[in-house]
């Protein structure tokens, strides 16, 4: 009777704590797959030129990035170091964090640990974000961080929406028409970028995937190795499970 | 090899100790599941200590360098990653192996006499355990380190007169610094490990000085059989032993679970604002202490009034330690003619279950932000908890209990 109480009483208790991790802003859910190297490397090539002028990745190093991306190093030093930096070395940036903080009201962060600081889905829909705000100094807002002293770098991409983007909509098809509805997340352009709306959603998908992989650089190889740790774990449970039985048959 | 041991054997008494402690050393035959948790809880603290010193020769414990070395821990050290998840899973598997040996022991009376002392020993490493924890938990040096360490260690400046030069001196600075970082490391790796072994040790020198308990809560020792043995006992080598090699199976099958697939464990295990390094100018928008403190914390939380002229977060605090200090009294509120939960009266069943789901549902209102509403039950909860050992000695001694059987139930 006890032991059947309890249980109930922890079932009882669970959902409570899937509540806990509940957020404020609603964001477009981003599923990352650290297998597709061909993604990782097109948001490792997007990173080093749209957002390394001002983030580091100052806890990670060029090499390891050549190395689990499958980039030949000498053609990862040619195309994505620009500093002169050696490939052993950490991602670090020139830009000075004083001066920074004073351009932007906040020095820009690392972004290395982003991804398991706010989540893929958090960054996936604020660099989607972004709108035309002419009350803010750089004269763009955003719908995920309202007020962020970031500027719209992705803007000849993306284009400026002149109003604010829809992010947490359900994409939906019409059963009558056969169009996708809310697949665009902005109903007026201010300005159009050099992508259509399905490319630009691709290049921050291969964006974010590529900040998850930073996060989180060993998740594959970690996962691989877990499968085998666990086959290891059932087999010594059914030799234990053997001689314990073996031991304890005499036993009354 | 006989030789060899017979040598030493001469010179200290191994021989002795081993039958002592394993070979001759008379476990009750009835043990169940909840008799694996004492062992793996020490295979958790072999677990801590291997991987924390290996962990010690990478990190660096300044407030500069600290965070940094963490992650190049995570990134550049062979290995480092599978030695920091084993390491920050096992912290959180720790508590979840002596929350349930804790429930076993009240659950089956192990507390009663003759083991009070155990129990006494036992409530000292889990209070030790506590301050272990907390101070290894500044050591990433993330903001949920940070602001974590600054509400605990401010919690004492609640205390009237001497509180704010208390937290003052604790800190060894006016706020979490290198300072405090560099002691709680200290503490963290020398200090508390040394103690934490010592009160093992005496734990279980205690448990088998008296014999284990059962969850008949019977003497094995006065049903002997020629030999002077008990009839319900049995060696605890190789019999126990094989025992819990299954056990530590089925655990470490879940452990590992944990340690490569959900090493964050949703935020439970490594909160997510810790993957920010520590910022004394930006407050996080919620702070909250690991799962194994929050039914302490939302106690604290609970308490809302002032009384006698003094602060309502002197009086949380006051609860907090009230709902652990009360903890080390139970052998002596427990007035049942009977040891285990199977013999004593509904009462005691109806107590029990309370103290369950007010200890779960308070750790649950701790890790979430506090409203109205919750303030609320976590008051009630909070009364119900004291209720359990406060009114023990009364539903104790006023139930009906079961006729306790001469021998062991199976």
């Amino acid at each position: 009777m006890m032991k059947k109480l309890m249980l109930i009483l922890m079932i009882a208790v669970l959902p409570g704590f899937a509540l806990a991790a509940g957020e404020a802003v609603q964001l477009d859910h981003m599923e990352p797959d650290h297998a597709n190297k061909a993604s990782l490397q097109r948001g490792a090539a997007t990173f080093t030129n749209y957002c390394m002028g001002c983030h580091s990745l100052e806890y990670a190093r060029y090499k390891r990035i050549a190395d689990d991306l499958g980039i030949p190093q000498d053609m990862y030093v040619e195309n994505l170091i620009f500093t002169g930096a050696k490939i052993g070395e950490l991602i670090k940036i020139g830009m000075d964090k004083e001066q920074s903080a004073s351009w932007f009201g906040n020095a820009p962060p690392d972004l290395t640990l982003e991804s398991r600081l706010r989540g893929e889905d958090w960054i996936y829909s604020y660099l989607r974000g972004f709108y035309k705000d002419d009350a803010r100094p750089l004269g763009v807002n955003n719908v995920v961080f309202e007020n962020v002293g970031m500027p719209h770098v992705m803007v000849s991409l993306q284009g400026l929406c002149a109003v604010e983007p829809q992010i947490g909509g359900k994409a939906s098809v019409d059963p009558l028409s056969g169009n996708v509805q809310n697949g665009e997340i902005c109903s007026d352009w201010e300005t159009e970028g050099s992508m259509n709306s399905a490319e630009f959603n691709a290049a921050m998908y291969d964006l974010t995937n590529f900040l998850s992989y930073m996060g989180d650089p060993v998740k594959l190889e970690r996962e691989r190795l877990g499968m085998f740790v666990l086959i290891f774990i059932a087999i010594f449970f059914i030799f234990a499970y053997l001689m314990n039985r073996e031991f304890w048959k005499d036993v009354h | 090899m006989s030789k060899l041991i017979n040598w030493i054997d001469e010179r200290l008494p191994i021989v002795e100790a081993y039958n002592k402690h394993l070979g001759q050393y008379y476990a009750p035959k009835n043990f169940n599941f909840w008799y694996f948790f004492g062992f793996l809880a020490m295979i958790v603290l072999v677990n801590q200590l291997v991987t924390g010193i290996w962990l010690t020769m990478s990190y660096n414990p300044t407030g500069e360098g600290a965070f940094a070395s963490v992650e190049y821990i995570m990134r550049d050290v062979q290995w480092g990653w599978l030695l920091r998840y084993l390491h920050s899973t096992g912290a959180s598997a720790f508590f979840v192996v002596i929350y349930l040996h804790m429930f076993r022991g009240i659950m089956y009376g192990s507390y009663q006499k003759p083991r009070e002392l155990i129990w006494i020993f036992g409530m000292t490493i889990y209070l030790v355990l506590m301050a272990e924890a907390f101070m290894g938990y500044l050591l990433p040096w993330g903001q949920m380190s940070y602001w974590g360490a600054q509400v605990i260690v401010n919690l004492f400046g609640a205390i009237p007169v001497i509180g704010e030069d208390l937290s003052l001196w604790i800190r060894g600075d006016y706020l979490i610094s290198g300072i405090t970082l560099n002691r709680f490391f200290a503490l963290h790796v020398v200090a508390l490990p040394i103690v934490l072994l010592g009160l093992v040790v005496l734990h279980i020198l205690a448990l088998h000085e008296v014999g284990s308990n059962n969850p008949d809560g019977i003497d094995i020792k006065k049903n002997k059989d020629e030999n002077g043995k008990p009839k319900d006992g049995i060696p605890f080598h190789p019999y126990y032993t094989v025992h819990d090699l299954m056990g530590l199976g089925v655990f470490l099958f879940v452990f590992c679970i944990v340690v490569f697939f959900f090493p964050e464990m949703g935020g439970l295990f490594l909160e997510q604002p810790n993957f920010e390094p520590a910022n004394p100018l930006k407050t996080p928008d919620h702070i909250a202490p690991v799962w194994y403190f929050t039914p302490f914390y939302a106690m604290l939380r609970a308490v809302t009034v002032d009384l006698f002229g003094l602060d309502a977060k002197f009086w949380g605090v006051v609860v907090m330690g009230g709902a652990i200090a009360i903890l080390f009294v139970l052998p002596w509120l427990d007035r049942s003619p009977v040891r285990s939960i199977r013999y004593k009266g509904v009462l005691s069943k109806i107590a029990l279950a309370t103290l369950v789901v007010s200890f779960v549902v308070l750790g649950y209102l701790g890790i979430v932000p506090a409203t109205e509403g919750r303030t609320l039950v976590a008051q009630v909860l909070t009364f119900l908890y004291f209720a359990y050992f406060i009114l023990m000695p009364f539903y104790t001694r006023m139930e009906k209990t079961k006729p306790v059987p001469e021998r062991v139930t199976g």
